[in-house]
C-alpha cells in the first residue's frame, strides 16, 4: 500500500505546487517589486489627479522608477497630496525635477512622469516636487478646444 | 396543501439533522487531526491518491482554460488597442476567480467522488465495522488521513492550475498572436497584487477543499451501506460540493474584493 | 444449578430498531473457555447481538458485561481497551481492501502495538500459519475464495491473543470443503489457544458437532437452550422444527395474509 514510489510522487506532487505558488507570487505578481520596495519617500502636490490610483507607477523617461504609495487630499489648500516611493537605485534626482501625470494610451491607465531639472541637489526621503503638472482630464481639453475655437470664430 | 406543508417541513428537518450530524462529524475528524503528525505516512499514502492522481487533470484544464482567456481576452481588447493588457486579463482571471473555482469542480468530480465511494464502499462491506470492532477509530484511521491530504491538495491544486493557465495564456497571447512579451510580463506584474490576488486566491481554494472534502467523507461516512446507497452519496458529492464551491465563491468574492 | 462465573452476560436485553421489538428480556451466559452458539432464523437479530456485546450498539434496557465489566457505562476508551481483547469475525470477512494478507493481519497489531517489524512478521505468519494460509501472505481479499477470506479474517482476530472471539455466520455460503475447514479450525483454535468463543449461525448440524452450549432465538426470546444434546431431544415444537428443518410448523410458511379465497376475489387495487 505504501512504497518508495508514493513518497516520491507525493513529494514530486508537493513541490510542484509550492513551486506553481512560487512563480504565481514573483512572476505574476508584485512581490518581486514588494519587497525590494523600501525606497525613499517623495510627495507632490497636484490640483487634480484624474484617475491616478494607488500603486499607479512612477516613471523617468518611461522607465519605471517607482510607484505611489499614499494619495490624500489637504483640505486648506484644495489640492490632492501623491506620496510615492522611488527605487534606492535611483539616488541622484535632481531636486527640482518635475513630475506630471499622464495616461497610457488613449484610455489606459494613469501614471506620473518625473523630469528632470539642472539642480545640482537630490531628491532625499521626505522631500517635496513643487513643480508639478495635474493630469490632464479630457472633458476640460474638449471643452477647452470648443472654447478656443468659439473665440476665433467670433473674431 | 396541509400534506405539501408537511413534507415540506420534514424535509427542512431531515436537511438541517444531516447537517448538524455533518458538523458533529467534522468535528469528531478534526480531533483526529492533531495525531496525524505521529503518522505522516498515512497522509502521503492518501494524498497520493486524492492530490496526484488529480493532477494530470488539472494541469490539461489549466492549459486549456488559460489558452482560452488568452484568445478570447486577445479578441476583445484588441478592439481598444489595450492588447498589452492581455496579461492582466488571463493573470487575474485565473489567479482570483477561475484558478480556485475550476479546480475546485475538477477536483469535487476526480477526488471527491472517489473517496465517497472508496469509504461508502468500506462501510458497505463491514470494513469500517471491522474496524470498529478492531478497537481502531475509523474517523481518525480512515477519514482523517484522507480529510488532511484533501486540505494540503486542493491550494497546491489551485496553484498549479493557475500557473500553467497563466503559460498557456503567454503560449496564445505572445507565441501566437504576437503581444509583446514585456509589455505581458510586466503589465501583468504591475496590476496583480501577492496579498489581494494571489494570497485571497489561496484562501479561496484552502476554503473550498475544507469544503469539498469534507462533503465527500461525510457522504461516505453516512452511507446506506448498499450498492445503490454508495452510488446517490457519490452523486451527491459532486452535486451538493459543486454547488457549495459556487456559492461560497460569491460569499468570499464579496468579502474579499470589496 | 451452580455454574462457574461467565465471560460473558446478558440480562434481560431489550432492544428494538425503530419501531420493531429485536429483543425482549433475553438472558444468556457464555462459559470461560466453551464454544456457545447463539441459533435461529434469520432476521432474528443474532448480528445485533454480537454488536450489543461488542459495545456497538446501545440496548434500551437491561445489561451486558464482559470480564466482569458493563460494556454500556464504559467511556469510549475503556471500550476500546476491552475490544482489544475481543475478536470478531464477520460475514464477509471485512477485510481491508487495500490491503494485502500480511498487512491486514499485520493491522490490529501495527495499530496496538510498537513491536518491531520482524516481531511482527514472526507473529503474522504464525497466526497465517495456524489458519492455513501462509502461502497466501502477499494475495489481495479481491483474490481470495470466501473461505479462505474468513480465514484470513480469523487469523486477524485472533493476531493480538484475545480472550475471546465471535463468529458472525461462519459457515453461511461455504461449500462443503470450507464449512468443514472452519468448523475444525473453530474448534481447534478455541483448545488451542484457550479462548472462549461465540458462534451465531443458523448451519444447524455444522454448529453442533463443535458447540458446547446452544441457545435458540426467536422473536425476541430465548426459546430454547442446552447442549446439542439435550436440544435434539426437546420437545418443544419450535426447536424441533429449527433443529430439523421443517419446512411447517410454529414459524408458518405463509407470510401473514388475508384469507387465500378473499385475496382472489377482491377487486384489484390501484
Amino acid at each position: 500500500m505504501y512504497s518508495k514510489t508514493v513518497e516520491i510522487g507525493v513529494g514530486v506532487f508537493v513541490a510542484m505546487g509550492l513551486a506553481a505558488l512560487l512563480m504565481l507570487a514573483m512572476k505574476v505578481s508584485n512581490l518581486a517589486e514588494l519587497t525590494a520596495a523600501d525606497g525613499y519617500q517623495v510627495t507632490a502636490r497636484f490640483d487634480n489627479i484624474g484617475g491616478l490610483k494607488v500603486r499607479a507607477p512612477v516613471t523617468m523617461s518611461g522607465v519605471r522608477v517607482g510607484r505611489v504609495t499614499q494619495i490624500d487630499f489637504d483640505d486648506s489648500t484644495y489640492e490632492a497630496v501623491v506620496r510615492f516611493s522611488i527605487d534606492p537605485r535611483y539616488m541622484r534626482i535632481p531636486l527640482d525635477t518635475s513630475a506630471s501625470i499622464y495616461t497610457a494610451g488613449l484610455l489606459g491607465e494613469q501614471y506620473i512622469g518625473l523630469e528632470a531639472g539642472g539642480d545640482e541637489n537630490f531628491l532625499a526621503d521626505g522631500d517635496e516636487i513643487t513643480l508639478t503638472q495635474s493630469a490632464i482630464v479630457l472633458e476640460q481639453v474638449i471643452g477647452q478646444f470648443l472654447y478656443s475655437k468659439a473665440a476665433e470664430g467670433g473674431s | 396543501m396541509i400534506e405539501v406543508l408537511r413534507r415540506f417541513g420534514r424535509t427542512g428537518l431531515r436537511f438541517f439533522e444531516r447537517l448538524g450530524r455533518g458538523n458533529i462529524f467534522f468535528l469528531h475528524v478534526l480531533a483526529g487531526v492533531p495525531a496525524l503528525v505521529l503518522r505522516p505516512t498515512l497522509v502521503i499514502a492518501q494524498t497520493w491518491s486524492v492530490g496526484v492522481r488529480s493532477l494530470i487533470i488539472t494541469v490539461v484544464s489549466g492549459t486549456f482554460v488559460g489558452m482560452v482567456l488568452g484568445l478570447q481576452g486577445y479578441n476583445t481588447l484588441v478592439d481598444f488597442g489595450a492588447e498589452e493588457s492581455l496579461g492582466v486579463v488571463v493573470a487575474l482571471s485565473l489567479v482570483r476567480e477561475l484558478g480556485p473555482v475550476v479546480s475546485a469542480l475538477l477536483f469535487a468530480g476526480r477526488a471527491g467522488s472517489a473517496l465517497t465511494a472508496e469509504i461508502g464502499l468500506m462501510k458497505a462491506t463491514e470494513q469500517l465495522d471491522g474496524m470498529e470492532m478492531m478497537a481502531v477509530d475509523p474517523l481518525r484511521r480512515v477519514v482523517a488521513p484522507r480529510f488532511m491530504a484533501g486540505v494540503i491538495s486542493m491550494p497546491l491544486l489551485a496553484a498549479m492550475f493557475s500557473a500553467v493557465g497563466v503559460l498557456g495564456g503567454y503560449f496564445v497571447g505572445v507565441g501566437l498572436l504576437g503581444v509583446d512579451e514585456g509589455a505581458f510580463w510586466s503589465q501583468m506584474q504591475s496590476k496583480v497584487d501577492v496579498y489581494e490576488d494571489i494570497l485571497n486566491g489561496v484562501i479561496k481554494s484552502l476554503v473550498f477543499g475544507v469544503v469539498v472534502t469534507w462533503i465527500a467523507v461525510f457522504e461516505g461516512y453516512d452511507t446506506v451501506p448498499t450498492s445503490e446507497g454508495v452510488s446517490a452519496a457519490t452523486t451527491r458529492t459532486v452535486v451538493h460540493s459543486s454547488l457549495a464551491v459556487l456559492g461560497l465563491d460569491f460569499v468570499l468574492t464579496a468579502l474579499m474584493f470589496n | 444449578m451452580t455454574r462457574p462465573k461467565p465471560l460473558v452476560a446478558v440480562k434481560d436485553l431489550n432492544f428494538r430498531r425503530g419501531d420493531r421489538l429485536i429483543f425482549d428480556g433475553v438472558d444468556i451466559e457464555i462459559q470461560r473457555g466453551k464454544i456457545t452458539a447463539i441459533m435461529g432464523p434469520s432476521g432474528t437479530g443474532k448480528t445485533t447481538l454480537l454488536k450489543l456485546i461488542a459495545g456497538q450498539l446501545r440496548p434500551d434496557a437491561g445489561f451486558v458485561s464482559v470480564d466482569g465489566l458493563e460494556v454500556h457505562s464504559l467511556s469510549r476508551e475503556q471500550l476500546f481497551l476491552l475490544r482489544r481483547r475481543m475478536g470478531m469475525l464477520f460475514q464477509s470477512g471485512a477485510l481491508l481492501t487495500d490491503l494485502d494478507v500480511f498487512e491486514n493481519v499485520a493491522f490490529p497489531v501495527r495499530e496496538h502495538t510498537d513491536l518491531t517489524e520482524s516481531m511482527i512478521r514472526n507473529l503474522v505468519l504464525m497466526k497465517l500459519e495456524a489458519v492455513g494460509l501462509r502461502g497466501a501472505s502477499h494475495l489481495y481479499p479481491r483474490e481470495l475464495s470466501g473461505g479462505m477470506a474468513r480465514r484470513v479474517a480469523l487469523a486477524r482476530a485472533i493476531a493480538l491473543d484475545p480472550m475471546m472471539v465471535m463468529y458472525d455466520e461462519p459457515f453461511s455460503g461455504q461449500d462443503p470443503i470450507s464449512m468443514g475447514v472452519l468448523v475444525q479450525l473453530i474448534h481447534r483454535l478455541n483448545d488451542a489457544l484457550n479462548l472462549t468463543s461465540i458462534i451465531v449461525s443458523h448451519d444447524v448440524p455444522e454448529t453442533a458437532s463443535i458447540a458446547d452450549y446452544i441457545y435458540v432465538l426467536s422473536e425476541g426470546k430465548v426459546v430454547g437452550e442446552g447442549t446439542p444434546e439435550e436440544l435434539g431431544r426437546s420437545r418443544s415444537e419450535w426447536v424441533m422444527q429449527f433443529m430439523h428443518g421443517l419446512a411447517d410448523g410454529p414459524v408458518p410458511f405463509h407470510y401473514p395474509a388475508p384469507e387465500f379465497f378473499d385475496d382472489l376475489m377482491a377487486e384489484p387495487l390501484r
